[in-house]
């Protein structure tokens, strides 16, 4: 009786596609994407960090450390950029400290390091009174400016070894007495050695075995000030004023991955409809299908902006959420999310047979865009490949759109990136849909 | 006067015939019944007059106004109300808010639509529960609700698909009340049934369809003159069995009945009663019935009407 019984089980299980793909399917799918985040798939290093580098000291220390940057192999160094408003054809000019700040405002890069003025004279000397290196972070990307500050320590010392001999001796001689005049053209001598040997292609070789991720790079090198071979100044340029910043992350990534879910709920109710013969009969009345999908995409809009809207004015009374300041764009992003949200549900809605297959897909497509798209983390921490994967995901593009507001004030002009891609989604969300639901039109 | 007139339908579906070449015709103030075997073509030939199956051939005329049959759209079907088969109703509403939505989407004016709701309430005797959510109802009230709201607009032409079907005996008699009403008005009713006794009781005529072709149509004596004849089927119970066999007479159940076939009760009916007499037994009960619709149906489609 018992093995008719779990006979019964398993012919269910092989002909219910949508119960073998959650126990199959989207496990392996989280396990691939959690190991692919959080383990780098066995790789030791992490994705090169793009900075936006500025050099306002042009001295030979400061052009050797900023060559030798430019060949560290973890960083995607960019000293040029077109300025703010030109045109796609306009020839890029050299960055200044106002135009990287843009850029990382913009969320171009999440840092920008900027070597002051008098940066060289001082260069090497590990003691607090020397020039610091500028990080102007964003600090929605706590990982990069972390990552930078670490590999500005190692370029350091790789960069001029010759110079930091110098001011080392420098040191010593002020603190210990001067060097004899044998030692001195000993040390002038091995000082031009290695001066021709300091490669910044050294920087280069070895970060092609580790970057800032290898396990001798240092852990937590940043500060206000850095007493080592350089040392860093980190300047938050986005969340300094803010208060409580990273709630805006979380309660927009989880605002869209539940939206989803209601969506996909109240789409199926489409489905019921269908099942209990209200749509036919809808369908006699004066309201055709389009009229139908019309009407359900609007309730199912509305609802999902009152969802998040419930979920950040939360996120403000009981974690100081700054929404206040943000309100325009919140709405138009919330207007965009929510009205593509109700066009992915009706999608889903049409395109499943039964309520319980709706369930099933709408689970699982929904909790791997999330993971991918970074409702689950922040897409920061993710490795280039998945970033890019991520991009083809609903919630990508709608916390790119959070992000926006709330980490860079973003004026609503600034939206429209996001704005479009969620429009076109509602577009062809809606076109496929109506073309779906074309089966419970007459036969 | 015909308002509406189904002319030789036609409808497949890959290889099944659905409709054949279906022709009917439903006159002002009358309720005709469609009866037909499961698969026959009546739920197709009343979506296709509902316009929601477009129909491969024919035409059909509404109010003598020719409807498009192959666009598969409902327009120009304003006069017409349709009752589907399930309970079409939203069960979180109340009756009296489903009443409501489905006024407004068959195009109510909203200064006509309370009257209506609160007439509907009364006339499916909902009245005093019109403030409760519908999936509290009982079976039968739900479907009296779902008769209500297709027709809430005011249709002329009303098509009811089994609109007694799952319901006890006291419901089906108030539903079959309520469309008598509706009749009474003026409103012309067609209904598909799978109930025999009710279609030769209520309904002043009868189309059988099978394979989708309409195989019969007419009143019930209509149908019953043109299959099997106009007789009458005599039963004569006996105090005894008879020692002979008697001309026209066949025993029939218990031993000790006789079962005829009389085509004049009149003239016919003495003189068996005579010829029972001399036999020498006594007649303790004679019972005279005209022949069924189930037996025309039987008669027609050579199965029964669940098969």
């Amino acid at each position: 009786m018992i093995l008719t019984l779990i006979g019964i089980g398993l012919v269910n299980l092989r002909r219910d596609r949508v119960v073998q793909a959650m126990t199959f399917f989207l496990p392996i799918v989280f396990f691939s994407i959690f190991a692919g985040v959080f383990g780098s798939q066995g790789r030791d290093t992490m994705d090169r960090v793009r900075v936006a580098l500025v050099d306002e000291d042009q001295t030979s220390a400061s052009l050797r450390f900023v060559a030798a940057l430019q060949k560290e192999g973890s960083l995607r160094v960019r000293t040029t950029a077109r300025p703010t408003g030109a045109d796609r054809k306009a020839p890029e000019l050299p960055l200044d400290r106002a135009r990287a700040t843009g850029l990382v405002r913009d969320g171009d890069v999440p840092v920008a390091i900027v070597i002051p003025a008098g940066f060289g004279a001082t260069f090497g000397s590990f003691d607090t009174t020397g020039k610091a290196i500028e990080l102007l972070s964003d600090s929605s990307d706590p990982v990069a400016s972390q990552v930078v500050s670490g590999l500005l320590q190692k370029t350091a010392m790789t960069a001029a070894p010759d110079l930091m001999a110098r001011q080392g001796l420098g040191m010593f001689e002020k603190y210990g007495g001067p060097l004899t005049p044998q030692q001195r053209r000993a040390m002038d001598s091995w000082s031009r050695r290695i001066e021709g040997n300091a490669a910044p292609d050294s920087a280069g070789a070895d970060s092609a075995g580790g970057g800032p991720g290898t396990p001798g790079a240092p852990s937590n090198p940043a500060g206000p000030a850095l007493a080592g071979a350089v040392q860093v100044k980190v300047v938050d340029v986005l969340g300094e004023k803010k208060t409580n910043p990273i709630i805006s992350f979380y309660a927009a990534g989880i605002a869209v991955m539940f939206l989803l879910f209601s969506a996909s709920g109240a789409g199926g109710t489409l489905i019921e409809e269908v099942e209990s013969g209200t749509l036919e009969r809808l369908l006699t009345s004066r309201a055709g299908m389009g009229t139908v999908l019309a009407a359900k995409w609007l309730f199912i809009t509305l609802l999902g902006v009152l969802q998040i809207v419930v979920m950040f004015v939360w996120g403000m009374l009981v974690f100081q959420l700054d929404l206040l300041p943000h309100l325009p764009g919140f709405f138009v992003m919330t207007l965009m999310t929510a009205g593509a949200a109700a066009g992915f549900g009706l999608v889903l809605a049409t395109l499943c047979k039964s309520r319980q297959q709706l369930g099933g897909l709408s689970t699982i497509l929904i909790l791997t865009q999330s993971a991918l798209g970074g409702s689950m983390f922040p897409r920061f921490l993710m490795p280039e490949g998945i970033k890019k994967i991520g991009n083809f995901t609903f919630n990508a593009h709608a916390l790119d759109g959070y992000q926006a507001v709330f980490w860079r004030d973003a004026r609503l002009i600034e939206l429209w990136p996001q704005v479009l891609i969620l429009g076109a989604l509602t577009a062809v969300f809606l076109t496929v849909a109506r073309l779906l639901a074309r089966r419970w039109e007459t036969v | 006067m015909d308002v509406l007139k189904v002319t030789e339908a036609r409808k497949s579906f890959g290889p099944t015939r659905a409709l054949d070449g279906a022709s009917l015709e439903l006159r002002q103030g009358e309720m005709l019944a469609l009866l037909g075997p499961n698969g026959a073509g009546k739920t197709t030939l009343v979506r296709a007059i509902a316009g929601r199956a477009r129909l491969d051939g024919g035409a059909i005329e509404l109010f003598g106004r020719v409807l498009d049959v192959s666009s598969g759209k409902a327009a120009g079907r304003e006069g017409l109300g349709v009752v589907p088969q399930d309970i079409a109703l939203y069960p979180l509403l109340t009756a009296r808010e489903n009443l409501m939505s489905w006024g407004r989407l068959h195009g109510v004016a909203p200064h006509d639509l309370a009257p209506r709701v609160e007439r509907a309430l009364g006339w499916t005797a909902l009245a005093d529960r019109a403030n409760e959510p519908v999936k509290r109802f009982s079976g039968g009230m739900k479907r009296r609700l779902n008769i209500a709201c297709g027709i809430l607009h005011e249709p002329r032409v009303v098509l009811l698909d089994e609109p007694t079907v799952g319901v006890d005996p006291q419901s089906r008699e108030r539903i079959y009340d309520m469309l008598a009403e509706l009749r009474d008005a003026g409103v012309s009713v067609l209904l598909t049934t799978h109930q025999l006794e009710e279609a030769e009781a209520r309904c002043q005529r009868i189309v059988i369809i099978d394979h989708g072709k309409v195989i019969s149509s007419g009143t019930l004596n209509e149908l019953v003159e043109r299959t099997i004849g106009a007789g009458r089927r005599v039963t004569l119970t006996l105090d005894r069995p008879p020692a002979l066999a008697l001309p026209g007479l066949e025993p029939g159940p218990g031993g000790t009945a006789l079962v005829g076939l009389v085509r004049d009760v009149a003239t016919e009916l003495p003189t068996l009663l005579g010829e029972v007499r001399e036999a020498g037994c006594r007649v303790l009960d004679v019972e005279v019935r005209s022949p069924s619709l189930h037996a025309v149906f039987i008669h027609l489609t050579g199965r029964d009407l669940r098969e």
